[in-house]
């Protein structure tokens, strides 16, 4: 090709087409080899200093001997070493001292937000406002006492109460006349009929002679505006609770209500931190 | 310096010199002439006012800088004024004022910010003047550019370099010193314990005002500033700039030694020198255009020529394009532009002063909690939980009495105040509050509530502040 080649000062490759065009030799600007004469510079910088040639087993470490995880873990460290001197007070304090602390407590309103949105707010929500089936926490009506030692026990050990199914030994009429009998005391009145199948059927032995409940048991106080399954329609809602029970077994109708255990899911610190938030919520006693 | 100023120059040694001077396009370096007049001392005078850019940090108010903007404790002090992030939205106002007076300004004047008092104008021309003093005139320097590097160049260009690099610390460290304790700064950069922020702001100062003051000067004008080309659309005909008057200088020409002028010859002498002087290397002969920064020098040039042929001053001076027409001009409060700025303006100061006058020294914030929204007790009654948030704007803490209004709100407690409340100096402290009122007391779902704090400091002055929220119970 050479041989005719039409440009032959010029310093082209020799590739010619359509007579005219051609390919030049012309070396890459300048700016451009510094460019890449620098980036193998800094290259063969990086693998000096980080990790980053990947071995069989193994990769090459880099003089420094920094890794990505351990400037993870470095920064986690910082922040577990701020908080420390407040776990370590949290280790060493029941839920109650906590309380009293302010310090401790106002620690723990401001970091139990992530711990109380992982555990606990899918069912009781944000800020302990409940959902449909799980009780508000934010009110200071509690089925198993809302001292902060019931709070710690109940998130310890779980809950699971229990009512009986009295479709069975009940007439419709009767769960009924039941069911506008405590729909009635919560709204303050008291009505002598219901009344007399409240005391007849046995109803007190867990709601209490004035039917307010017992922590103990975890049996609902009856006589408040608080309902723990319903809020909407209160003489159906109360009506489905008396025929089918809570937790009742073989009862296909029967109200689920179980607060699961903690105590192998959190540490124990961590448990005194949302007895503390939960406490706080402003329901506490 | 040998070279002379245009009042000892005669008129052949101007033009021997004329085509020295280019109009700047960019391609070589421009190297202004330097002389004196009434303009060059006018902006010697506007330069002066940066000073207070180098030793205002230095004033110290009690035992604190008087001007401090302290970014991380986020609190500017502005003498006795304490400004937190809440008084952030005046900074807006504050905006709008200087954005509508350099409008006004231009539109009145031109471009006088730039001419006389921007950063890099008057950076680069302390920087021209060394060089100018080092170097010498706009020949000498041309010269030097295109000689070989020896001692003596070396020499030269040393000391200006270390002057140059000794300004741009001292600007680096000056603007600094505004966001941190001043001595503080200069004790700490010297003995390594200043912030790395502070190392490299100083250091990007040192290396952008070099580069900016000193290499691109007039460039940074033409090519960077978006001002130069905002200003197009604020000047009119009525604006004041530094014009040519083409009636009286058209058509120009040289003048020869014991030749008469041709007939219908202008007053302009064609001396280039008004492009000579000029910092940015126009034209003003071409009218105004976008490189003119309006710093007047080239009328003093201009002046220096005329005085030296007996003709009158004023060939080139500040006037509107109308007054050079010979049109008549409009009265300044004939202009609807002078009206609208001026109503902009008085707003943003308004909006300052009312901002300033209405700052308390204890704030009350008041945040009603989201979730829930309110809480049904056993009691019966309706419980909302707040935080308040109080501000304490004094230089001391302070004891703060939480009250709210109850008037319409029957059996109304309040849980949370039992203790009383101690608010931190220069920072918000927050305090949970309950707030219970019996479900059959409400009547509606959502009831404005006002909280009130107050506080005494140790001199017995009493501060207060309200701030309304809502109580929201059930939907009826």
């Amino acid at each position: 090709m050479s041989e005719n080649n039409p440009f032959p000062d010029e310093g082209n490759t020799g590739h010619i087409w359509d007579d005219n065009i051609r390919e030049l030799a012309n070396p890459p600007p300048n700016w451009w080899m510094m460019a890449f004469w620098a980036s193998i510079i800094f290259v063969i910088g990086y693998v000096v200093i980080y990790p980053a040639i990947p071995l069989a087993t193994s990769y090459t470490k880099g003089v420094t001997g920094w890794t990505a995880i351990g400037e993870y873990n470095a920064a986690i460290a910082e922040v577990e070493a701020v908080r420390k001197p407040y776990e370590d007070k949290i280790a060493a304090k029941s839920a109650k001292e906590i309380l009293a602390d302010d310090e401790l407590s106002a620690y723990v309103e401001a970091s139990g937000k992530v711990l109380f949105g992982d555990n606990c707010a899918a069912c009781h929500g944000t800020g302990g406002a409940g959902n449909v089936g799980y009780p508000v926490i934010a009110d200071d009506d509690w089925l198993y006492g809302g001292t902060i030692e019931q709070i710690q026990t109940t998130i310890t050990n779980g809950r699971k109460g229990m009512m009986t199914a009295h479709a069975a030994t009940l007439s419709e009429a009767e769960i009924d006349t039941l069911a506008a009998y405590v729909v009635g005391l919560s709204e303050g009145k008291t009505e002598e009929k219901g009344k007399a199948l409240f005391q007849s059927k046995a109803c007190f032995a867990c709601h209490g002679m004035d039917a307010k409940g017992m922590a103990a048991l975890g049996s609902a106080n009856l006589t408040d505006g608080i309902w723990r399954f319903e809020s909407t329609d209160l003489l159906a809602s109360a009506k489905q609770t008396i025929a089918h029970g809570v937790n009742a077994a073989g009862d296909a109708e029967t109200r689920n209500a179980e607060m699961p255990a903690f105590k192998d899911k959190l540490s124990e610190a961590d448990i005194k931190k949302m007895a503390v938030y939960v406490y706080k919520f402003g329901g506490g006693k | 310096m040998s070279e002379k100023q245009i009042h000892e120059q005669t008129i052949e040694e101007l033009y021997a010199e004329a085509q020295e001077h280019t109009i700047n396009v960019g391609d070589v370096k421009i190297h202004a002439k330097r002389m004196g007049g009434k303009f060059r001392n006018l902006k010697w005078l506007s330069n002066l006012v940066w000073i207070v850019f180098f030793i205002g940090p230095y004033m110290r108010l009690g035992d604190r800088q008087a001007i401090l903007l302290d970014i991380p404790n986020r609190q500017f002090h502005i003498f006795n004024l304490t400004l937190l992030p809440q008084d952030l939205w005046m900074l807006s106002f504050v905006l709008l004022f200087f954005a509508i007076l350099l409008a006004v300004v231009t539109a009145l004047a031109g471009r006088i910010w730039c001419g006389f008092f921007c950063f890099q104008t008057v950076w680069t021309d302390v920087f021209t003047w060394i060089e100018d003093k080092l170097e010498g005139g706009p020949a000498k320097r041309r010269k030097l550019e295109k000689a070989k590097w020896d001692l003596s160049k070396v020499i030269v260009r040393g000391k200006k370099y270390s002057l140059w690099f000794l300004i741009a610390f001292f600007t680096g460290m000056s603007f600094v010193a505004w966001f941190t304790d001043a001595y503080d700064l200069w004790v700490d950069f010297f003995t390594l314990n200043a912030s790395s922020t502070a190392y490299i702001t100083v250091g990007m100062f040192v290396v952008g005002t070099v580069f900016l003051a000193g290499i691109l000067r007039e460039q940074t004008c033409f090519w960077l500033c978006p001002y130069a080309r905002i200003q197009a659309v604020m000047i009119d005909d009525t604006s004041i700039v530094p014009s040519y008057d083409v009636k009286r200088g058209e058509t120009r020409g040289r003048i020869m030694k014991n030749k008469p002028a041709v007939e219908g010859q202008g007053d302009c002498v064609d001396c280039n020198q008004c492009v000579a002087v000029c910092p940015t290397g126009v034209d003003i002969r071409g009218g105004q255009q976008e490189g003119c920064i309006m710093c007047g020098l080239c009328i003093d040039a201009c002046d220096a020529v005329m005085e030296k042929i007996d003709k009158p001053k004023g060939l080139i001076k500040f006037a509107s394009w109308d007054g050079i027409m010979g049109k008549e001009e409009l009265p300044l409060l004939k202009r609807p532009r002078v009206w609208v700025y001026s109503a902009i303006l008085l707003v943003s100061v308004m909006g300052v002063v009312i901002g300033l006058s209405g700052m308390e020294s204890l704030e009350l914030k008041v945040l009603h909690a989201r979730q829930p929204l309110f809480v049904l007790q056993s009691d019966g009654n309706i419980q909302n939980r707040y935080t308040l948030k109080v501000l304490n704007k004094q230089n001391e803490d302070m004891k703060v009495k939480i009250t709210v209004d109850d008037s319409e709100f029957k059996g109304l407690t309040m849980i949370g105040v039992e203790k009383e409340l101690v608010a931190t100096h220069g920072t918000v402290t927050p305090v949970t509050i309950f707030i219970k009122v019996p479900r059959r007391n409400l009547t509606v779902t959502s009831q404005p509530i006002v909280f009130s704090i107050e506080g005494k400091d140790k001199e017995g002055n009493v501060y207060k502040s309200d701030r309304e929220s809502v109580f929201i119970g059930p939907k009826r």
